[in-house]
């Protein structure tokens, strides 16, 4: 009897990038016996934009804009990380109350991304009430950050040497009330999902991943501690002004959807702490320094004339001289070498008087902008979905050498293959939801 | 002769109305989802008439506020839409899948009693299209016929993600059918009837004097079984294994236009016919509390006559009140769980709710035979 002839055919079949839950950016080959996946494959690449090349061909201070488009639901750590690199290059250490405005912009961010994964996973699974629940709560983060960056996805708000403004006054009180009302939406979606059935029958004991494994693959972040691992960049390799803070790190015990559904949700709760924490303690000063260390006072960023502040100016007179050599010359000194900020000019300046402009424009310009001494730079941050690393070379040009990212989500979704075969199709979609692919992130 | 004529009225009235509450139900799961989640929903399809036109502007105003006019649209929208065959399909069954779904869907509603008698020029109609007597037969074997489109819709297309679909649908309904019909039983053997009109008179009758003898009164499980498995006949969250838009997108992924609208109509029928017939077992048909042909009679002797015709609207309002209200319950479960793995669907169906409706049966059984009429 030949037995060949009663094997069974798998089916192949292509999920995505044309699929609601692969975000159009994934492909995973699946061949499948029925509905249990036998074989995967999984194919990334579909939003790949060059950023690591990019950011060779254009000055230190051009990469932050992409920056903003790894991880596009948390960009401001994004932005941290990278300034945090090119700060260390530089051999300076911003201002305290710039660190912890990096922190509290930086933990909202984290929630934001949390509760976008948890929504969003949610929906998947068919619960669309409990992520626009979320997707609420994100909106009223969202509102504090444009309240400080002036936008909500693109903000390119921390720079190296500061952040770009300070915060406003009603910012605290927004975000008081942000945080009360995001406890309240977590609370209820918690009641929705925690404990309910079908959600905890999805979750629970699928998408597993051992320690062993985890930490074979390199992951971090909720992924690796979901498996019982402590791992946080914010605890391990203190950052910023992280130590100052008191916070827990959440842990699973199997490494199942169901402890990283977990550990999220704990990890806002977090977070929220250390923004109500560094909310009160909060101390003042100056916003940035430049790229020697030297502070640069917030009255400098801010044109007089332009706030309405006119009086003394009105009768000024102004020496015009074409070399810049007699009363023009303060200016020529702002212009010129001795200034060394790495940030650009407040925009009133950039776009009220020429001092500004060309500062601007000295900065932004190839040959023109900051130099850091020739060296490298590896600086991790806890983002939101892990380890996000920034590895800077400097040859001490105009241009950074090299910029490497070390994006949380590559090593997840290497593994996923890991923990979706021998699962159900349907498996695929809670198992993917917590991996919180970002495409920014993972295809750069 | 006028017998066919009335049958033929009944019958265009029955379609009438249950297409549009169809319709209705799009907008009302737009309003109520909305509702749910914070939201203000569809309110952007408007019907406005030049200036000159302005007092029906004014009347419209509100229904155009409340986005009433959006199934409208989406018929439009759906009508004038390219009608897509995949080119190595099945044409003629792919063609044919969403119509013998449809017509499944709609013939169920000729064996739904929506109200008592009526009478008119001296004839006494009895408001129900077609007085089976093996209505509960009928219903369920139509609504088991109405798998076909489904699988034939998944085997037409040609396409991996509507064969799963299409799969998974066939094998849902085979378990939900059996729990459903069984947890029918209880009623049928209580009542002692298949006909669904002679089911909802059984129920007229009160307990202790004052508490209505309806389905859900005796027969508490039997009436929650029915619900849960009810929804899974509907394909709806959180049964929604076979269109589970974000696993397999679902048996219907290469149907455009009408087509498609059509299975989304089906959707919304199955679950207007599951509430008719939760109406009809459960919850006492077109019965009022204390209402007879006569008027209502209070258990504490109150009495309040009413002339015939008044007791028939008011049935027949009563009737329609109580759908519209398991449709509202079934759209207020569809938007709060998530959906179940296919396997753990079919677990719940076999491992529980058979067992369950399988007991309630016995028990039943036990207590007729014990207790005596």
């Amino acid at each position: 009897m030949n037995t060949a002839q009663t094997r069974q055919h798998t089916m192949m079949l292509n999920m995505g990038p044309s699929h609601p839950a692969m975000h159009g950016i994934i492909r995973l080959v699946l061949e499948l016996d029925g509905e249990r996946v036998v074989n995967s494959d999984v194919e990334i690449g579909y939003l790949h934009r060059a950023f690591e090349k990019s950011s060779e061909q254009s000055g230190y201070l051009q990469v932050i804009p992409y920056t903003d488009r790894l991880n596009y639901v948390s960009p401001l750590i994004n932005n941290m990380g990278y300034s945090m690199a090119v700060e260390r290059l530089f051999g300076i250490k911003p201002t305290e109350r710039c660190e912890y405005i990096r922190v509290i912009m930086s933990e909202l961010s984290r929630v934001s991304d949390h509760l976008t994964c948890i929504g969003a996973s949610a929906m998947e699974l068919g619960a669309f009430t409990a992520f626009l629940y979320m997707i609420k709560a994100r909106e009223l983060l969202y509102q504090g950050i444009e309240m400080v960056t002036g936008a909500r996805l693109t903000i390119s708000y921390i720079r190296p040497g500061g952040v770009k403004a300070d915060l406003p006054a009603e910012f605290e009180p927004h975000i008081r009330n942000a945080i009360k009302e995001t406890r309240k939406i977590l609370k209820e979606c918690d009641k929705l999902l925690t404990r309910n059935r079908i959600f905890v029958d999805r979750l629970k004991g699928i998408g597993i991943i051992s320690k062993e494994d985890a930490l074979a693959y390199g992951i971090t972040g909720p992924f690796l501690r979901s498996t019982g691992i402590d791992y946080d960049v914010r605890k391990n390799c203190p950052y910023s002004v992280y130590n100052r803070f008191d916070f827990d790190i959440p842990v699973g015990t199997t490494g199942d959807n169901y402890d990283r559904y977990l550990c999220r949700m704990e990890e806002m709760e977090q977070s929220l702490q250390i923004v109500e924490q560094a909310l009160s303690s909060i101390p003042g000063g100056n916003l940035m320094v430049d790229t020697e260390g030297r502070e640069i006072p917030a009255a400098m960023m801010v044109d007089l004339a332009k706030m309405g502040e006119t009086e003394g100016l009105i009768q000024l007179e102004v020496d015009l001289d074409p070399t810049l050599q007699g009363g023009t010359r303060k200016y020529f000194d702002a212009v010129e070498a001795p200034e060394k900020r790495a940030v650009l000019p407040a925009k009133e300046d950039t776009y009220g008087n020429i001092e500004g402009l060309m500062q601007h424009f000295k900065l932004v310009m190839l040959g023109h902008g900051i130099t850091p001494p020739a060296g490298e730079v590896y600086q991790a941050v806890e983002g939101g979905n892990g380890e996000l690393g920034f590895f800077v070379v400097s040859d001490g040009s105009g241009r950074p050498y090299r910029v490497r990212v070390r994006p949380p989500c590559f090593p997840i979704m290497a593994a996923l293959p890991l923990m979706i075969n021998g699962g159900f199709l349907a498996d695929i979609i809670p198992t993917f939801g917590s991996v919180n692919m970002i495409g920014g992130e993972l295809d750069r | 002769m006028t017998h066919l004529v009335i049958q033929a009225v009944l019958a265009a009235t029955v379609l009438f109305f249950v297409f549009n509450l169809a319709a209705l139900h799009t907008w009302m799961e737009r309003k109520q989802s909305a509702l749910m989640q914070d939201r203000i929903g569809a309110n952007r399809a408007w019907i406005v008439f030049p200036r000159w036109l302005a007092p029906l502007n004014w009347l419209l105003r509100s229904f155009n506020v409340l986005g009433l006019f959006h199934p409208i649209a989406d018929a439009i929208k759906m009508f004038t839409k390219e009608d897509y065959i995949p080119p190595k399909g099945d044409k003629f069954l792919h063609t044919l899948a969403p119509c013998l779904s449809l017509f499944f869907a709609l013939v169920g509603f000729a064996a739904i009693p929506f109200g008592n008698t009526i009478e008119v020029g001296g004839h006494v109609i009895n408001l129900q299209v077609a007085n089976i007597n093996v209505a509960l037969l009928y219903i369920f074997a139509v609504a088991s016929m109405g798998v076909y489109g489904v699988v034939l819709a998944g085997f037409s297309s040609n396409n991996n993600y509507a064969v799963l679909g299409g799969l998974r649908a066939s094998s849902q309904m085979l378990s939900y059918e059996i729990a459903i019909g069984l947890t029918v039983m209880g009623i049928v053997m209580i009542y002692g009837s298949l006909n669904l009109q002679e089911l909802v008179r059984a129920q007229g009758h009160y307990l202790f004097g004052w508490l209505p003898l309806w389905g859900f009164v005796v027969q508490p499980i039997g009436f929650l079984l029915f619900i849960a498995a009810g929804i899974a006949e509907t394909k709806r969250i959180p049964y929604d294994a076979p269109e589970g838009e974000s696993e397999i997108i679902g048996y219907f992924v290469e149907y455009s236009g009408m087509k498609f609208g059509m299975f989304y109509f089906t959707d919304y029928l199955e679950t207007i016919m599951i509430a008719s017939l939760a109406t009809t077992l459960f919850f006492g048909g077109w019965q009022v509390p204390y209402l007879t042909q006569a008027g209502f009679q209070f258990p504490w002797g109150a009495a309040f006559a009413l002339a015939p015709l008044t007791v028939s609207i008011l049935q027949i309002l009563s009737f329609v009140m109580k759908v519209l209200f398991f449709c509202w319950l079934f759209m207020a479960i569809r938007w709060t769980l998530p959906r179940f793995r296919y396997d753990q669907l079919l677990k719940l169906g076999w491992h529980y709710m058979f067992p369950l409706a399988l007991a309630n049966v016995f028990i039943t059984a036990l207590i007729l035979l014990m207790v005596p009429k």
